[in-house]
């Protein structure tokens, strides 16, 4: 299948124009974060299997040494932010609204911040074959930083089994307030560039197309001038419009296709990478450093002063806060990422991790909750759902209790953006719904699976029983037979012996 | 371990709320309701208020009965709105008693005994108004022509205040048929249709609203203009009031082209009756119509097609309550069979699949 030409873009169903707040950080240069008194790592910063830890309590580690190995085909490492002291690997708070305990390593920095020394960076890395690059990505920690957090090698690996033949480089930054990747794409769009043709290089693709939404012309200036260096790397300007960075409705945006239901855009032949992740890849190879940093908007007007902070994985977020002048009002919620999709905060002590694009601190004025009314029917939410679903009806049903009926309806193809409360005048947390719904739905796959395996279990337990009991009774035939034998031998032997005699 | 967190986004809301949709209808209502009620004077005025309050008494109490909170509900504009587009269908000059059984009727019939607001299947205010009409013959179609407030011949304060609530003869005295209605009995006297108009410019009264009739009926253009500020403000969509209205002209077209004698053009079916009131606020009622776009369009198209049918061949002279109540009890239906198709999937909710997928082994 040849790569399409661009011509024109496509009309996604739905979405909404939430009000992008992007201004408060938008003209916030990066700026880097002082090291904070204590770093706590978890091992799981990522979509798969937790890292496995490789450093021991007292431990002096160096800046971008491995802290703990990936483990399976879906996982990636964890590396030390920077150079201290390893306090011990346990239980701290997670960045996640249950705020559970998770496994954390506590780094306590030394102030040196000394590199280690055994990473000799590759004088042209495209000079590396497709498998290299990926591995080297894998190596490093990398993973989806738009806040999928999935293992971007895995991605990069995709072209062993789909014919692939575009990457899309997503720098929609479609969710309000934050800014993080506009900045990065003014600041650093040769590198991130950079970046993209490593990533087109592991690929095996020819075409590869930035998206970057309207709200951003600066940033789309500053990618359009630096394409000029990467003839097969195209700048594209998308209409603004939520959620037009979910990968799926990017990909329909730019190419007319959607992606079949529980498929990926690989099925029809894009993978889609995020920008931050580009710049990743290109520290990571042309500089030999691993994913020990990233820049985190914090935002909302309950900050003093909204910035844009190069962090160090594990920094906990109250030093964000503080750096940003604390709050100018005490915040009616604090979330992590978007207001679309993010998650709330169980408290600032929570470290930042590899997907945390976002710390937003927001006044009651601007979360508007409201009072929940009964649905009127309105069809808004039908009206907003990108998806085609039909949101009311999937609510009502998982109020009666229907669960079966509400995936009848396409429960799991919804992608859980928010539009659909988002606009609903009743306000009706039909997102809440539809989480709670997949969260019991797993979890029913998940006794099923428990059920089955018990059941497979007492199986073959009763069948290796089974086996003992009939083992044991041939052995004890044996023996009987021998014995017999040998009597009848010795028998025969006294006879013969008598005889002789 | 339940991944579900223990709420979910998202954080930030468009500014909307029941509220807010339910005043900006009542704001599209107002100039035609203003305008109305000076064309008919103190006895619409009356009658008007009369309506909305017992509207809401009838909700605060049904809300009190099922134990339901009264603030949250009562002030959520819903009962008002209803009250109102009741009000807009009564003979302006009707008895008081038609505004409180009609309200008492819309609002506990028709809407607190489904379950209160959002529950109804039939739009609130239809129901009482084919109750109404059902029940009360006479009273509903007695209409008397505009008799615009402060004019000569207009009832003073305290007559209008007899003709509302006292027993008065006044209406008998000066009633006249609304357009419809007077092309219905003079066609059923064989008489045609250029016989009938007679050369007046009825169309113009009617689209101005100088013509007999109920408040809605009146006044077709400021109700197109509300019409056009919901849709401007999207608290409608133009799905059903254009597939509605299509419809109608169409139907009314073909059979003008047929038989002008016999049959009405398209522009005097549009502009008369509650044909304007019902396409933008009665059949767009959220509640009662079918909430995806191919359901709304075939929603509208079925209430066009009834609208003229119950017009042109039934024993009534307007359809409109008739024709959405009938196209109400389907939406269920419609809505069961008409959903929007679910991306990356085909309409029959299969994965699509791509001929040539490649690659995949
Ligand atoms: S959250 Fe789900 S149902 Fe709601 S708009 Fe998004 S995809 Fe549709
Ligand atoms: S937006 Fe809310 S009130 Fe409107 S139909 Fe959907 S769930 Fe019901």
């Amino acid at each position: 299948m040849g790569a399409p030409t661009l011509t024109k873009l496509f009309k996604i169903r739905g979405g909404v124009h939430p009000d992008d707040c992007k201004l408060l950080s938008a003209d916030q240069p990066i700026e880097t974060l002082p090291m904070p008194e204590l770093l706590h790592i978890p091992l799981q910063q990522h979509i798969g299997a937790a890292a496995v830890p490789m450093v021991r309590r007292g431990e002096i580690v160096k800046k971008g040494q491995l802290l703990a190995r990936s483990q399976g085909a879906i996982s990636a490492p964890v590396h030390a932010p920077t150079s201290g002291r390893i306090m011990g690997v346990g239980g701290y708070p997670a960045h996640h609204a249950s705020g559970l305990s998770v496994r954390t390593i506590t780094l306590k920095p030394d102030g040196k911040d000394e590199w280690r020394d055994n990473t000799p960076p590759v004088k042209d890395p495209f000079t590396l074959s497709p498998e290299e690059i990926s591995k080297r990505v894998a190596e490093a920690g990398i993973v989806g930083m738009g806040g999928a957090t999935f293992p971007s090698a895995v991605k990069l690996n995709l072209r062993k089994r789909y014919a692939l033949h575009t990457l899309v480089l997503n720098g929609a930054e479609c969710e309000p307030y934050l800014t993080c990747d506009d900045r990065l794409m003014r600041e650093q769009p040769s590198e991130i560039l950079d970046g993209v043709a490593l990533m087109a290089r592991a690929l095996g693709v020819e075409q590869v197309l930035f998206a970057i939404e309207s709200n951003k012309p600066e940033a789309q200036a500053a990618i359009a001038e630096a394409t000029q260096a990467h003839p097969n790397i195209t700048m594209v300007g998308l209409p603004t419009r939520y959620p037009m960075g979910s990968e799926k409705h990017l990909v329909q945006t730019l190419t007319g296709k959607e992606t079949p239901a529980r498929g990926l855009t690989a099925d029809i032949g894009i993978v889609v990478h995020n920008v931050a992740t580009a710049l990743a890849v290109h520290e990571a190879l042309h500089h030999g450093r691993p994913l020990i940093s990233r820049v985190v908007t914090v935002s909302g007007n309950a900050i003093n002063q909204p910035r844009n902070l190069r962090v160090p994985l594990g920094t906990p977020l109250e030093n964000l806060i503080e750096h940003c002048g604390g709050y100018k009002q005490e915040p009616a919620r604090l979330i992590s990422g978007g207001p679309m999709m993010g998650q709330p905060l169980p408290s600032t002590r929570v470290p930042v991790v590899k997907g945390s694009n976002g710390l937003l601190a927001l006044t009651q004025d601007e979360i508007q909750a409201g009072h929940e009314m009964p649905c009127i029917r309105c069809a808004s939410c039908v009206q907003a759902c990108p998806c085609g679903l039909v949101p009311l009806e999937m609510a009502a049903n998982i109020r009666a209790g229907s669960l079966d009926n509400s995936v009848n309806l396409g429960l799991l193809d919804c992608i859980a953006c928010g539009s659909c409360a988002y606009v609903c005048p009743s306000h009706i947390p039909l997102v809440q719904y539809f989480n709670y719904a997949k969260g019991e739905l797993a979890s029913r796959q998940r006794m099923q699976h428990k059920q089955g395996e018990t059941k497979r279990l007492a199986e073959a337990r009763s069948q290796r029983m089974e086996a003992i009991k009939k083992a044991k009774r041939e052995a004890m035939m044996k023996r009987k037979k021998e014995m017999e034998a040998k009597k009848k031998r010795e028998a025969e032997a006294t006879a013969a012996a008598e005889a002789q005699a | 371990m339940n991944e579900a967190p223990l709420i979910s986004g998202p954080y930030t809301h468009a500014r909307s709320s029941i509220n807010r949709t339910m005043g900006l209808v009542m704001l599209a209502l107002l100039p035609a309701t203003l305008f109305s009620l000076y064309l008919f004077g103190w006895p619409a005025i009356f009658l008007f208020i009369t309506t909305l309050i017992a509207a809401m008494v009838a909700e605060a109490i049904s809300l009190r009965i099922s134990g339901r909170p009264s603030r949250p509900f009562l002030l959520d504009g819903s009962a008002l709105l209803t009250g109102w587009l009741l009000a807009m269908t009564l003979p302006p000059w009707a008895p008081w008693w038609i505004g409180v059984v009609g309200a008492l009727l819309a609002i506990i019939v028709g809407k607190q005994i489904f379950g209160g607001i959002g529950q109804n299947l039939f739009n609130p205010a239809m129901v009482a108004r084919v109750a109404l009409l059902i029940s009360f013959p006479l009273e509903m179609t007695l209409f008397n022509p505009p008799i615009p407030l402060f004019s000569a011949q207009a009832p003073g304060f305290l007559d209008s205040l007899s003709i509302t609530f006292g027993n008065s003869d006044h209406l008998d005295a000066i009633s006249s048929a609304t357009a419809l209605g007077h092309y219905k009995t003079e066609l059923s006297r064989g008489l045609s249709i250029t016989d009938i108009t007679g050369g007046t410019d009825t169309l113009w009264q009617l689209t101005t609203g100088t013509a007999a009739g109920s408040m809605g009926e009146t006044s077709a253009l400021l109700l197109l203009l509300g019409g056009l500020f919901l849709l401007y403000k999207r608290v409608i969509t133009w799905h059903i009031p254009l597939a509605m209205l299509g419809t109608l002209a169409l139907c009314a077209g073909i059979f003008h082209l047929i038989d002008p004698d016999t049959y009405l053009g398209p522009l005097t079916h549009l502009m008369s009756g509650a044909a304007i009131l019902g396409a933008f606020f009665i059949a767009t009622d959220l509640v009662t119509s079918p909430t995806s776009i191919r359901g709304q369009l075939i929603f509208g198209a079925g209430c066009g097609l009834l609208v003229y049918v119950i017009r042109t061949f039934a024993g009534y002279p307007e359809g409109v309550a008739f024709a959405v109540m009938l196209m109400n009890a389907c939406t269920p239906l419609i809505d069961h069979y008409f959903k929007p198709r679910i991306y990356g999937r085909d309409s029959k909710g299969e994965p699509l699949s791509y001929a040539e997928k490649g690659g995949e082994s």
